[in-house]
């Protein structure tokens, strides 16, 4: 889940030598089935030669998901190397066996948990290793509502309400819901959010960052809105154009709610 | 075919098993053959509230597990004419439900003729509350006019068109919502929820507003379903409820405040 920074405070330090923020970047995962020393390097290269523009220092996050065989036996340092060669660069491990993490803290490689993930088309490798595929960093889990399509289109269109406990993403696109959604629901979308009818719930747009995206509803009654991490909650919402038509963007850092007209 | 109602709420406590019990008597007064199941395993309340507890023999559990046959275990209501109970095991739990198990019974009651098969929920949204859902083709949802009973219900609602097996085929499950305990003294006062407020929020079609009543827990206490007792508020509404239930068009009563005259502000009855 990416760190959301609140729309609302403002940093009062003026020196302050650095800030945290929350930040979305897809990254690509390197899913190893097996690792033989020879076999690897040699499928390496070929691939390296294949598309050269991509093994240029790209950072990748080994995932051993699939590995067929022993994790506690495996050479961690020396795939890495191999990779680094290369031209990829691993930056993280994917929670797998605890030895494996062992190894990864010794040669400094980050420990990311397990997540969901959504195979796109692009995915021209063979089942040997090594396969390549894209990974969105922050795909959320839980319960899914029949409309959901995995072949994501540029604009997903639900037509019942969203009701308490359900999640709807719209990856890749914006989201338009022709109802309600009831507090207790969440509506995310790499794009805008359209809703016609009331938001009751929270909702958040531009999750991968988009800093452009806006959310649209009839009447705003949110439990939280952000766009691209920066949010605000119920309390502060409350205070201006609360149960009207809105539309939410963002200005510079700070979340705006404009009324629609 | 039979048609396999669902009475669910999530929250608990806000008239399942009253409201199952009503309308299943209801539908079984018109002529239609009738079953209710108790599908609260281990907490079992249905047999109580029709006063057939003492004749409990076999019980839902017995026959899903094929220790003993629908037969043995189904209860003839005594009041109600066309109208069975299935009970639940009391010493059993909600792991002893299974999809095939549930849908065997389903299929062999509907075989059997029965034309209306009431399921009643336990609260919750887990095991058993799933079970009593799944089969379902409409549900009917229970909430109170009161905050924490709508989002429960709300809850419901998405999970009854999501995890049902209609769902699964892509079909949707038919919902309607029955609001209980409705005071509309309280209402016009704006210390409880309006009808029109849990509308908005649920957009789910009305199938009744039962009025709070010291009738209803008459009716447990003597294990006779409400809508027996034609005198009382509330069984007047379930029994208006059955009748629209049933595809008839029936005005909603009960949802303004009684402008009583001067004579019944006399001699007050307490209804």
């Amino acid at each position: 889940m990416p760190l959301l920074k609140s729309s609302t405070t403002k940093n009062t330090a003026s020196s302050a030598a650095f800030r945290l923020k929350g930040g979305l970047f897809p990254l690509t995962l390197l899913e190893i089935s097996h690792y033989d020393r020879t076999e690897f390097e040699q499928q390496l290269q070929d691939k390296a030669a294949e598309a050269p523009i991509f093994f240029k220092q790209t950072p990748v996050v080994l995932s051993f998901e699939e590995f067929d065989g022993e994790l506690s036996a495996l050479p961690l340092s020396e795939l890495v190397e191999i990779c680094k060669t290369h031209g990829l660069l691993p930056v993280a491990l994917r929670n797998s066996d605890a030895a494996l993490q062992d190894k990864a803290k010794q040669i400094s490689l980050a420990i990311m948990p397990v997540g969901r993930i959504k195979p796109t088309a692009d995915n021209t490798a063979s089942d040997t290793a090594p396969s390549v595929t894209e990974e969105a960093s922050a795909a959320p889990a839980a319960e899914h509502i029949g409309e959901i399509n995995p072949n994501s289109s540029p604009s997903k269109i639900v037509t019942t309400p969203i009701r308490s406990g359900q999640q709807v993403y719209a990856p890749g696109g914006d989201l338009i819901i022709m109802a309600s959604v009831s507090a207790g629901a969440e509506v995310l979308a790499d794009g805008n959010i359209h809703i016609y009818g009331a938001l009751r719930g929270r909702a958040l747009a531009g999750v991968r960052g988009d800093t452009s995206a806006r959310i649209f509803c009839q009447s705003l009654e949110a439990e939280l809105v952000s766009i691209a991490g920066n949010f605000k909650v119920d309390e502060d919402l409350r205070k201006d154009h609360w149960k009207s038509a809105v539309h939410a963007s963002l200005d510079e850092q700070t979340l705006c709610i404009t009324p629609l007209v | 075919m039979a048609k396999i109602i669902v009475v669910t709420s999530g929250k608990g406590g806000v008239g399942k098993t009253t409201t199952s019990a009503a309308i299943s008597s209801g539908i079984a007064m018109r002529g239609h053959k009738t079953v209710v199941i108790d599908f609260d395993i281990g907490l079992r309340n249905l047999d109580i509230i029709m006063n057939c507890e003492r004749r409990v023999v076999y019980d839902f559990v017995n026959v899903i597990n094929g220790e003993a046959n629908l037969r043995q275990a189904l209860i003839k209501d005594k009041r109600a004419e066309n109208l069975y109970i299935l009970p639940a095991s009391q010493t059993r739990d909600k792991d002893a439900l299974t999809v095939e198990g549930v849908e065997r019974i389903l299929n062999e009651l509907a075989a059997d003729g029965f034309e209306y098969i009431i399921c009643d929920s336990p609260a919750g949204i887990e095991h058993g509350a799933f079970m009593a859902m799944y089969f379902a083709d409409m549900a009917i949802v229970v909430a109170n006019p009161e905050v924490s009973s709508v989002r429960d219900s709300d809850r419901i609602l998405g999970i009854l068109q999501s995890k049902s097996r209609r769902a699964e085929n892509g079909e949707r499950v038919e919902e309607c919502l029955l609001l209980t305990r409705y005071n509309p003294e309280r209402v016009a006062k704006g210390e409880m929820l309006g009808v029109q407020d849990v509308e908005e929020i649920l957009a789910t079609k009305l199938l009744g507003v039962i009025p709070e009543s010291e009738t209803v827990l008459k009716a447990s206490n003597q294990g006779i379903p409400v809508i027996h007792d034609i005198e009382s508020p509330a069984g007047q509404a379930y029994s208006d409820a059955v009748s629209r239930l049933l595809g008839e068009e029936v005005e909603h009563r009960f949802m303004s405040v009684e402008q009583k005259g001067l004579f019944k502000r006399l001699f007050r009855r307490s209804a």
